[in-house]
Order: structure tokens, then C-alpha cells, then sequence
């Protein structure tokens, strides 16, 4: 067997086991592997053609290398790790304060509605139909609660394929956050007035009126 | 002939909120008897164990849809003679072609008012 047959025969094999190996998508570092295997397996006396075909791969393994670059430092990470699951919270946040706000629009609609037992006709009617039309206003957090979920579902369809690119991308995301830390240590960070600017806060991380007057008496 | 004011009415719908809505409107509507349910699963064991009159159903609920409830409902020999009104805010041609095709007795789009309701009802049980 010839050096070049064996080295066709290496390089097919490793394109089996790329093929076997995956279902849907090919990793970036695969691509680059099977290009540099091609690139070595050009030994001894090139033709005009090889060196074109040569060039050609070295241009694209280095295209290849750029992109990885590019996508890492858009740290698609951080979507799938802080932006999406923040604004997943936030859209619940706003159906269940939406429900509670109605549900006490409600309580107190039912409270005028038990009055018309003790009232002359006329005010009763009146008082019956200013109910039911807050009942019916009411019905607008059953749309927005479904209109915010069809939301939720794509964001998790974004989370989804973000997750893969991710994953394709994950050593060179590691490469790039190593060398290029975005965050400062939290000792050294300096609050600006954009950092305090975050809306409100989701229920459960909120500081109530007694924590935050707590807080401020203990500056006193 | 008059409307039975006190048949138990099935309510089903996966949002609190809008079971609430629904229930203070039949009421003003002079329904007495309402029960609920916050899915098809949950609200066929309700008409398995209940007398119901009358079954007012979301569509889009899991894990048992509104359109698979109205299928199971006109299925059970026991049920099929239930009057069923679908209240979605599925509003498609095809939605209201496949729970007319399913054997639905009225459809109302979300937002309703209570005028609508009683329109719908009174169409489907008859002056009251």
C-alpha cells in the first residue's frame, strides 16, 4: 500500500466516524481537523493544481478560524446562560402580576355586586352592570397571559438552537472568554448609572419596605 | 320549553382568572350550579361523576386540549347530548371548521362580553 493510499484510508476513516457520529451537524473543529488531515496528506512533488488546491484549503481553514473567532465573541453563551432566562422570569413576572392585580379587581367587583341585595332597583342595576363590565374587562389577562406564553415558547426556541451553536462552538467560546474576561471581579466594579437602571425587580429577589427602611436606618 | 337555571353548568378553562370571569357572568346570567375544570383530563372525570347541562371550554389547554375534549365528550353515548360551547381566542377559519366538524354546539371568540354570552347561550339552551 502506497504512503498516499494510506493516509486517503486514515482520512476516510476519520470522515466515517465524523459521519457516524453525528446526527444533524458537523463541529467546527471536525471541519478543521479533516481540512488540516488534507492539508498534511500533500507531501512530496505538487502539481500546479495541488498548490491551487492548497491554497484554497489553507484559505479555508483560516476562514474557518475567523469565524470561530467572530461567533465566540459574540458569546452566544451569555444569551442562553443570562438573557434569555432573565427574560423568561420577567415575562412570568408579568403574568402573575397581571393575575393578581385582576383577581383583586375581582374581589372588589364581587363586593359591589353583594350590595345590590341592599339597595333600591334602580342603583342595583346600575351597580350590576358596572360588574359585569369589570368582569369582562377582567378577560384581558387571560389574552396577554397567552399572548406572553407564545413569547415564552419562541424564546425557548432561540434558547434552543442558541444552545447548539454554543455547543459546536464551546472550546473556542472557553478560548475567547479566557483571553478576553468582559466582566471586572466584582470587588473592582464600579456601579455606573446605567447598572441602576434595572426596572423592576422580579418577586422574589425584591427587597420589601421593611427590608429597604432597615437598610437605610442602619446608615444613621 | 324554560331554560333549567338550575343544571349544573361545567366551566373549563386553564387560567383561574378566566373560570372566575366565567363564573361571576353566569351568575349575573342567573346560573346557579357551576362547576370547573383546568382541562379536558380533569373535566371528563367531572361529567363522569356530575349531571351537567351545559360545558363551557377553553380550547387551548394541556395536556388534554379543548377540541380533544369536545371529540371525547360527542364520543361517550352517555355525553354526546351535552351542549358544548367552545370559548377561545382561536379564531382561525380552521379552528372553528374542526370543532364545528367535532360537533360544536357554539363558538366564542376571546374577548367576550356578556351580551355575546347570553346571545351564545341562548341560541344553544333557548330563551331563559
Amino acid at each position: 500500500m502506497s504512503a498516499n493510499h494510506a493516509i486517503d484510508s486514515q482520512l476516510d476513516k476519520r470522515l466515517d466516524e465524523i459521519r457516524t457520529g453525528v446526527s444533524e451537524t458537523v463541529s467546527v473543529d471536525d471541519i478543521k481537523e479533516v481540512v488540516e488531515s488534507i492539508m498534511g496528506s500533500m507531501q512530496g512533488e505538487l502539481t500546479a493544481t495541488d498548490i491551487q488546491l492548497y491554497l484554497e484549503l489553507e484559505s479555508l481553514a483560516s476562514f474557518i478560524d475567523a469565524a470561530k473567532s467572530d461567533i465566540a465573541a459574540l458569546r452566544p453563551d451569555e444569551v442562553t446562560d443570562d438573557y434569555i432566562p432573565t427574560a423568561t422570569d420577567e415575562l412570568d413576572a408579568i403574568v402573575d402580576a397581571t393575575a393578581e392585580a385582576t383577581n383583586r379587581i375581582m374581589d372588589y367587583a364581587e363586593i359591589i355586586e353583594g350590595v345590590c341585595d341592599d339597595v333600591s332597583p334602580e342603583v342595583a342595576d346600575k351597580l350590576m352592570e358596572a360588574t359585569t363590565n369589570i368582569f369582562e374587562a377582567c378577560g384581558f389577562q387571560d389574552i396577554t397571559g397567552q399572548r406572553i406564553t407564545k413569547v415564552v415558547n419562541a424564546l425557548k426556541e432561540i434558547d434552543d438552537k442558541v444552545n447548539r451553536l454554543v455547543d459546536a462552538f464551546g472550546s473556542e467560546i472557553d478560548r475567547y472568554k479566557a483571553a478576553m474576561p468582559q466582566e471586572e471581579p466584582e470587588e473592582n466594579k464600579k456601579i455606573t448609572d446605567e447598572d441602576l437602571l434595572g426596572g423592576p425587580q422580579l418577586q422574589e429577589k425584591a427587597q420589601s419596605q421593611e427590608e429597604i427602611d432597615a437598610l437605610l436606618a442602619s446608615f444613621d | 320549553m324554560a331554560v333549567d337555571m338550575s343544571m349544573n353548568v361545567l366551566i373549563v378553562d386553564d387560567y383561574k382568572t378566566m373560570l372566575r370571569i366565567l363564573r361571576n357572568l353566569l351568575r349575573q346570567l342567573n346560573f346557579v350550579n357551576i362547576e370547573d375544570a383546568t382541562d379536558g383530563t380533569m373535566a371528563l372525570n367531572v361529567l363522569r361523576q356530575t349531571d351537567i347541562g351545559l360545558i363551557i371550554s377553553d380550547w387551548n389547554m394541556e395536556p388534554m386540549t379543548g377540541i380533544q375534549l369536545l371529540r371525547e365528550v360527542r364520543s361517550d353515548d352517555n355525553l354526546k347530548h351535552i351542549p358544548f360551547v367552545m370559548i377561545t381566542a382561536e379564531s382561525k377559519t380552521e379552528n372553528v371548521i374542526a370543532a364545528k366538524e367535532a360537533g360544536v354546539s357554539n363558538y366564542i371568540v376571546k374577548p367576550f362580553n356578556a351580551e355575546t354570552l347570553k346571545t351564545k347561550l341562548t341560541s344553544v339552551l333557548g330563551e331563559f
